[in-house]
């Protein structure tokens, strides 16, 4: 196999951070190349520079053999290269053939598009690669997993031999990340292409890659043969330590009921029902865990239970208070904390400082306050200190903005505020959705203390993954249905797989 | 008396008179489309159609020719347009701001060199050449239709022309699809090797073009040559809300200004019974009216589309 791509010696200097630090490495032709690094390890950064986004502030480039001087997209694109954002780019109400040929698009008459053309294009690529989708329909209708095929599609229209995928199953359910392994094998074999895949999942660089390279902190660490490393040696190289997964204590029987919820109903923003007739119970001192591909109604449902969706039917009780028609603030009071799934929108005030985020919820307590209105800041900001440095929040100090902190911080900030109230019942949504390996871990490590300190824990995650190390037992939940529940150590992901997709258990009383 | 009114409201003249209405407000739209499209929101319409006017009235009257003030709007659109890309999509201002800074620059301004020019009592004592109206034959032979259609300014004809040619431009050209793209995920034409910032300058140019004529045709063709303060009468707001009416697309932003344009005319026929002051807010009334029914309307098709998903997933 010949060098594909060589980086020589490539350094990339933002403003204040050296965001790739001297990387040299080669990529085959024909071969599936596994980049996995923690967020801000450089991963990104080096494939913008591959894809002609950033230019390296020190260091060569060469593509096949051909050393690389213009750094641009089209440029990128004329050497072949196609990359598929973590977001996808595309425009939405266009259709698939649209979005497929935008920029290089087919011309009637000398000027006119020629959208016939385009579709009659996209349909020819679509059998050629076995990338089923429909031409005419509009991105905005279909699919995630659709989606990325499009997001594919558009870089083989353009002739890419390398393709580069950041991130790519982050969104898609453990059914569509198969259906993508199997395109990303059948184009390199069939194709000779060559892929490189940026991700944290380590499971998936063991099922897909060749070799994997390993970044941290804008280094290469090591490049490896896939066959010769697994997940343990992956993780610490990544995180410069040994990381200790698998080793969750879970100590103690289930307790008493905490968080009740019968026969639910709950309507989504459009006001159609996405919770529809759920029933089950939380007990003090265990984990229950959903699993539900996204949009099946585990966000509205947790929501419901918060207080910050109203409940059409159905009742939902809470350390033995009927939680109905209760403000988020009524349910908080009476032992629930929510670190919610869109920390941006609901977690954090993105513009406050860390301090003031920490505080969050607790401004009305007496020591932190003189005659009801006033702070006392220094009160406050020594608290805020103090969760600073036991929950591990690293970033400039408890004054900057949350915004301005990397989403695992950001999440810590979160978690640091929720987790100190000592409630009796957590709801949790999303707790690691993009966070870096090293700090999942310390996440996951917190989640089962506060269940082994005896909260009631009703967790939800895409990462299926995380519900099965997480939970003592697991619920799916498909179509705002509970189609089944089960002891987390009594069923495989498979199998948990097909009643996410809409298969049934009896409920076993 | 009922009967009076009725037959006032359904006169050929109200008709005509809606056209003539509809125009400015549609030849500013085409331009408003262009910039919505690109992702600009553009409040400062109203001030290009009045600095159109100016500059087109004082065009014609030094060049002694409507088309060479035709002309001249045309060109002072580009400028504008260009100023408008320079501070919206290169500086990155705030659109709000500059669009109302633009209103208000246009008022003040147009004003001090109209009197600076005219005179106090403004173009009315001066040769303005204005464009000739235009029969067409055969057509304006046919009863009542003819009266409707004949006998307008050529604005009003080469709008419709005008309105197909920018359909075909948005919907049928590459261009027309990066110009979307820019407005809708300028990221994604970025990354297919498009530059997103360079089709919004191209927008802002093609509305500040439009504007000039929207605003040529009202001093050189509305008013048959003179220009009179303010008088783009908030026209640039009508062309806005019609651009939002139509979600951007061409003909049906022209259909909204035609609504706008009957109302108007209908305003201008009912003086003789109401007064003026309550029959000219009509079709400002209407527009909110619209405005309301655009947001209501686009909640149902929501609400339908994602009722007709459930439905094919569960049968």
């Amino acid at each position: 196999m010949e060098d594909e791509i060589r980086f020589s010696h490539i350094s990339m200097e933002f403003p204040g951070v050296l965001a790739n630090d001297d990387i040299s490495l080669s990529i085959r032709r024909g071969e599936v190349f596994a980049l996995v690094g923690e967020n801000g390890a450089g991963k990104s950064t080096l494939m913008n520079i591959l894809y002609g986004i950033n230019e390296p502030t020190a260091g060569e480039l060469f593509v096949r053999g051909q050393k690389v001087t213009a750094f641009n997209p089209r440029a990128a694109i004329d050497r072949g290269i196609g990359m598929v954002h973590q977001h996808f780019m595309l425009v939405p109400s266009f259709t698939v053939a649209q979005n497929i040929v935008l920029g290089q698009e087919p011309r009637k008459a000398g000027a006119l598009f020629d959208n016939r053309k385009a579709e009659q294009l996209t349909r020819q690529l679509v059998a050629e690669y076995g990338l089923e989708v429909d031409p005419t329909a509009e991105v905005r209708d279909i699919s995630v997993g659709l989606q990325q095929r499009v997001e594919i599609l558009k870089t083989l229209y353009r002739g890419a031999e390398i393709l580069i995928l950041d991130e790519p199953t982050a969104v898609l359910t453990p059914q569509e990340t198969d259906e993508l392994f199997e395109v990303i094998r059948s184009i390199v074999r069939e194709k000779n292409m060559t892929v490189i895949i940026i991700t944290h999942k380590l499971y998936e660089v063991m099922a897909i890659s060749d070799r994997v390279g390993v970044m941290r902190a804008g280094k290469l660490i090591g490049v490896k043969n896939t066959a010769e490393v697994d997940e343990h040696i992956l993780a610490s190289m990544m995180v410069g330590r040994p990381v200790l997964f698998d080793h969750l204590d879970k100590i103690g029987e289930p307790g008493a009921v905490a968080i009740e919820v019968k026969d639910l109903f709950v309507a989504d923003n459009r006001g159609l029902p996405a919770v529809r007739g759920a029933s089950f119970a939380v007990r003090k001192g265990e984990v229950l865990g959903i699993a539900a591909i996204e949009g099946n109604g585990q966000s509205e449902l947790l929501e419901a239970i918060t207080g910050l969706r109203k409940i059409e039917r159905g009742t939902v009780t809470v350390c033995g208070q009927n939680a109905v028609g209760k403000t988020p603030g009524e349910i908080r009071a009476m032992g629930v904390s929510h670190v919610p799934e869109d920390r941006l929108s609901t977690g954090v005030d993105k513009v406050a400082s860390v301090a003031d985020n920490l505080l969050t919820g607790r401004q009305r307590e007496k020591r932190f306050n003189r005659f009801g209105f006033h702070q006392r800041r220094s009160t406050i900001d020594r608290y805020a200190q103090e969760l600073y440095e036991k929950f591990d929040i690293r970033g400039a100090g408890i004054h900057i903005p949350v915004g301005s902190m990397s989403g695992g911080n950001m999440q810590k900030v979160v978690v640091a505020r929720e987790f100190t109230f000592d409630s009796p019942a957590l709801v949790i949504s999303q707790p690691t959705r993009g966070v870096d390996i090293g700090a999942m871990e310390f996440f996951h490590t917190r989640i089962i203390e506060r269940r082994n300190a005896g909260a009631a824990i009703l967790l939800s995650s895409a990462d299926l993954d995380e519900v099965f190390r997480l939970s003592d037992r697991i619920i799916t939940l498909y179509e705002g249905r509970v189609t089944g529940e089960f002891r987390a150590d009594a069923i495989t992901k498979e199998e948990i797989g097909f009643y996410m997709t809409g298969a049934r258990k009896e409920a076993e009383q | 008396m009922h009967n009076n009114i009725w037959s006032t409201i359904f006169d050929p003249g109200t008709f005509s008179q809606m056209l003539r209405s509809a125009t400015p407000v549609a030849l500013a739209a085409l331009g408003g489309l262009m910039t919505e499209h690109a992702g600009i929101m553009n409040i400062g319409m109203d001030g290009m159609i009045l600095m159109g006017a100016f500059v087109a009235a004082v065009g014609s009257y030094f060049c002694a020719s409507a088309a060479m003030g035709i002309l001249a709007a045309m060109l002072f659109g580009i400028l504008i347009g260009l100023f408008f890309a320079l501070f919206t999509v290169k500086l990155k201002s705030d659109e709000f701001i500059i669009g109302c800074a633009l209103n208000t620059f246009a008022l003040g301004v147009t004003a001090f060199l109209s009197r600076e020019i005219f005179g106090l009592s403004g173009t009315s004592g001066y040769a303005v050449p204005s464009l000739p109206n235009v029969t067409i034959p055969l057509i304006d032979r046919i009863p009542f239709v003819g009266k409707v259609l004949s006998g307008h300014s050529i604005f009003v004809y080469v709008t419709w022309l005008l309105v197909f040619l920018m359909w075909l431009f948005v919907y049928r050209t590459p261009m027309g699809l990066w110009i979307r793209a820019s407005g809708e995920s300028p990221e994604t034409l970025r990354t297919v090797g498009k530059n997103p910032e360079r089709m919004k300058w191209i927008a802002s140019i093609l509305c500040g073009v439009f504007c000039g004529l929207a605003g040529a045709h009202l001093s050189l063709g509305y008013l048959n040559g003179s220009f009179v303060e303010g008088m783009s009468a908030s026209r640039g707001y009508i062309a806005f809300a019609c651009v939002i009416f139509a979600a951007a697309n061409p003909p049906r932003a022209y259909i909204a200004a035609l609504m706008f344009g009957f109302f108007d005319a209908l305003g201008l026929r009912l003086q003789s019974y109401v007064s003026s002051d309550l029959t000219g807010t009509i079709p400002y009334l209407i527009t909110i009216i619209m405005m309301v029914y655009v947001v209501v309307s686009r909640q149902k098709r929501r609400e339908r589309l994602a009722k007709q998903q459930l439905q094919r997933l569960e049968p």
